[in-house]
């Protein structure tokens, strides 16, 4: 990964850099015109917040039963990134709500759902930064909440009458507005695992910062 | 038949509120650059701050992610540098 770290980020970089022109271009949106064309920004980071709430989850699980380190790094640096991409979708989701709803923010359950996933993670990095000795563990119970959570934020606009639009709008989307979609969906995913692996190398780092200042010490 | 009229004046009255809160019907068309502050706010402002909220949220933290491995890396170092400096 170490090799193709530099590959993939120019990569990543120039579809973020094409992405505007490939989305000018798709067509307008009947009822909500240009404004529409921030869902291909906003739909992927809500997609990429998601997976990275299921995996913080899933690492922090094999934290708790398996005792793996490796689980842990994985657990926090997912945690962090889906704070990261909350910020994203929390901001950009009422820029558009303000234009297609009138309002910059209601408390419908997909928002009201999204924005308490937003805080468990925001709670996970709180008690694993201050928490002390052992926090690590009452940190990973939470994320195991926050991905739980996932499935109800992905669902509760089919299960509940909220404005926001339903599931079924991305995998029916027409030609023309699925092909600059589907593009922001991917660079958005490569550019989040190379975040990931960074992250993760970090925390790697750190850890053997703290076993040598450990071995300093004795 | 006053009863008959009672109802239905009655039932006027408490529809008034449906009727008065409709919106004024159109009797004339408004070109787009006369629409109401409301209506006629721009969508392409909040399009562009979307976008910039999100290079600037994942250019910034892919920033302080490279600076705090530079941090560790610089600490690993002066430890390394201290305990094989250090007489034993």
């Amino acid at each position: 990964m170490r090799k193709a770290f530099i590959p993939l980020l120019v990569v990543a970089t120039a579809m973020f850099a094409y992405a505007p022109i490939f989305i000018a271009n798709a067509p307008y949106e009947s009822t909500m015109l240009l404004i529409q064309k921030v869902m291909y920004f906003h739909a992927p980071s809500g997609m990429v917040m998601l997976i990275s709430g299921v995996i913080s989850g899933v690492a922090s699980a094999l934290f708790l039963f398996r005792k793996s380190r490796a689980a842990d790094h994985v657990a926090l640096a997912a945690a962090e990134l889906t704070a990261v991409y909350g910020v994203i979708v929390l901001l950009s989701g009422p820029l558009w709500a303000r234009k297609a709803w009138g309002v910059w923010w209601v408390w419908d359950a997909r928002l009201t759902m999204a924005f308490v996933g937003w805080l468990i993670a925001l709670a996970y990095l709180v008690v694993r930064k201050y928490g002390g000795p052992g926090s690590e563990k009452l940190a990973a119970g939470l994320a195991l909440f926050g991905a739980a959570n996932v499935p109800f934020i992905y669902l509760s606009v089919n299960i509940w009458r909220t404005i926001h639009p339903q599931t079924t709008v991305a995998p029916t989307l027409p030609a023309g507005m699925r092909e600059p979609f589907w593009f922001c969906v991917a660079a958005f995913f490569l550019l989040y695992s190379l975040l990931m692996t960074t992250r993760v190398r970090l925390e790697r780092q750190r850890a053997t910062l703290d076993d040598l200042y450990l071995a300093a010490e004795d | 038949m006053p009863r008959r009229l009672l109802i239905a004046l009655l039932s006027l009255i408490l529809t008034a509120p449906a009727l008065l809160a409709q919106p004024p019907q159109q009797n004339e068309y408004v070109p787009i650059d006369q629409l109401p502050p409301q209506e006629a706010m721009p969508a392409a402002p909040l399009l562009i701050g979307a976008y910039i909220v999100v290079w600037l949220g994942l250019m910034g933290y892919l920033f302080w992610i490279w600076r705090r491995i530079a941090r560790v890396e610089a600490d690993m170092q002066a430890l390394q540098r201290r305990t094989t400096g250090s007489p034993r």
